[in-house]
């Protein structure tokens, strides 16, 4: 269904004019409200939270921001979250769980960030207590892959019920860039580090990290921006009215076992 | 004499200098393990006074990487370790061009298995779950295994309701498993969280280094956390932070006392209180003393 090379997916995920959760946001949530700050240090640019009508669903929505400008992309620092965007996140997934709302989270980023106060305020922390507690969080949480799923920084917000993937998404341990010049100390061989890295939607089913590819128009999303919105939609709302059906333990064991069974070893 | 000729000048007495003294060398045939070099602070200490300090630098402080069996009998009561999981193999789940070779090889050098070894054991008559992961193995990366072992460690735990002491080292995720070595990270941490739901008791000692994706999941989630003198721990490498920001970093950046500071940290021990201060958290918590 899809021929493209891994790096020519990258190119799609990384035009210009590829939507970003600012676009998808108004089609996807009616009503939807931003709250901000983590109640602790501040409020990070880079992800977006809030309740919203899926439907006539309330959810919470958790979201990576990519801004289309530079002065956008100065607030939303590249979608590069700091420890108070995955605090003010895991903050916000657990209101939800009090009131008992169905999480939405929109992954786009290259990962976490990474800079001298990122790490004062304990990064590496902050992305291990949302996968901790977002493993037992006793409300469905479901998970789609926008563009980049960037390591730790994507993980932060998919330890999940499901998780989907636009179809010329990504989803990778390390960027192309960085493998590339470990292997070879040549960061410009990312194309051939891509490949080997096996990191597009259908791989990722293949291991059984990804359940569902959301299809998107013929040559990128950026071209009907709608059609894909519509697409994601469609799979929102099915997912989430299946997973409110199951009992809330038997969603948590199945939670638990997505993760647990994933490892490819001998004995 | 124009200034191309004046270094060669130099250059050729150092080669000289490079000739006499290996030279030299080989006439007396000093021991090659005779000395260490602190990869700290550069001194050079005698192999033996090195030893006797458990690998700790007596002119930094700084605590030096260990073997895990090192690890194993400087913490453990003797003859009380049993290993678990010793047998897990890594496959090569995306194909990574010679990923078989380098496990072999590293299987050969460090004689173990895979970057961690697990097994239950007394501290000082403490009965506990103890995990050590060797950086010696391919930096102690997690793939499967390493995800794996910790995983069964934890639900080992819980069952038994034993407390789990990690001492652990680590570059990160394995690069090689591609998507896989991401998941052991939400693996871990969820194992983590079930054997602390059950009521038990985890500490985590961070040793040198412990970077990347296993600081950002099971090395940060202790209920303690200790970390040896001097030892580097943080979420990013300093030379990707570097580049970032684009000024010169402080030395101690990442440090243990840097995250000392942060507070990220518990409480920073020396190599030769670990075992008391372990079996004091374990007393602490109620655990019962073992009497042989």
């Amino acid at each position: 269904m899809n021929n493209l090379t891994t790096w020519e997916r990258m190119e799609l995920i990384h035009n210009k004019n590829r939507p970003t959760v600012n676009d998808y946001i108004p089609s996807l949530f009616t009503r939807f409200m931003e709250f901000h700050g983590d109640r602790m240090c501040g409020d990070d640019g880079a992800i977006i939270g809030g309740i919203g009508f899926l439907s006539d669903t309330p959810v919470t929505v958790l979201a990576q921001v990519k801004g289309k400008t530079l002065d956008e992309n100065k607030r939303t620092n590249f979608a590069m979250p700091h420890p108070e965007g995955y605090r003010k996140a895991l903050r916000l997934a657990k209101q939800a769980e009090k009131f008992h709302r169905p999480v939405v989270c929109l992954v786009d980023t290259p990962g976490a960030y990474c800079g001298v106060e990122a790490e004062k305020r304990c990064q590496g922390e902050a992305i291990a207590r949302n996968l901790y507690e977002f493993m037992t969080l006793k409300t469905p949480v479901v998970t789609v892959i926008l563009g980049e799923g960037g390591s730790g920084g994507a993980l932060a917000l998919a330890v999940c019920d499901e998780l989907a993937m636009l179809q010329n998404s990504i989803y990778s341990v390390i960027s192309p860039r960085s493998a590339a010049s470990i292997l070879w100390k040549d960061p410009t061989k990312e194309k051939e580090a891509a490949e080997i890295l096996k990191i597009t939607a259908e791989d990722l089913v293949r291991f059984g990290v990804c359940d569902k590819i959301i299809s998107e128009p013929e040559g990128g999303a950026h071209l009907q921006p709608d059609m894909a919105a519509d697409s994601i939609y469609e799979y929102l709302i099915d997912a989430v009215t299946r997973l409110k059906k199951t009992e809330i333990n038997q969603l948590l064991e199945r939670r638990y076992k997505k993760f647990r069974k994933i490892g490819m070893f001998t004995e | 004499m124009n200034i191309e000729d004046m270094f060669k000048v130099v250059k050729a007495r150092f080669t000289d200098d490079n000739h006499a003294s290996s030279q030299k060398e080989k006439d007396v045939e000093i021991p090659q393990d005779l000395l260490v070099k602190c990869p700290r602070c550069g001194s050079v200490i005698y192999s033996e006074e090195f030893e006797n300090a458990m690998k700790v630098c007596p002119k930094c402080g700084y605590h030096a990487r260990l073997t895990w069996q090192e690890r194993l009998d400087m913490t453990v009561d003797s003859n009380s370790f049993k290993e678990l999981d010793a047998d897990l193999v890594s496959l090569n789940p995306i194909g990574f061009p010679r990923y078989e070779e380098k496990i072999a090889k590293m299987n050969e050098q460090c004689d173990m298995k895979e970057a961690i070894v697990t097994g239950e054991c007394t501290i000082r008559g403490y009965r506990c779950v103890l995990g050590i992961m060797d950086s010696h193995f391919m930096m102690a990366s997690m793939g499967s295994v390493v995800g794996e072992k910790i995983t069964r460690a934890f639900e080992y735990a819980a069952e038994k309701r034993l407390p789990v002491i990690m001492f652990t080292a680590s570059g990160g995720a394995r690069m090689q498993e591609g998507i896989i070595s991401l998941m052991q990270m939400a693996k871990t941490s969820g194992a983590v969280k079930r054997h602390s739901d059950a009521g038990g008791l985890y500490v985590t000692v961070l040793t040198d280094p412990t970077t990347g994706g296993v600081q950002a999941s099971f090395a940060s989630l202790g209920d303690i956390l200790i970390a040896e003198p001097k030892v580097l721990i943080g979420f990013a490498g300093r030379r990707v932070i570097q580049n970032t920001v684009r000024t010169r970093l402080p030395d101690d950046f990442q440090s243990a006392e840097f995250q000392m500071e942060s507070g990220l940290l518990d409480m920073i021990v020396e190599r030769g209180m670990m075992r008391k201060t372990l079996s004091n958290i374990l007393k602490l918590h109620g655990f019962p003393k073992e009497v042989h």
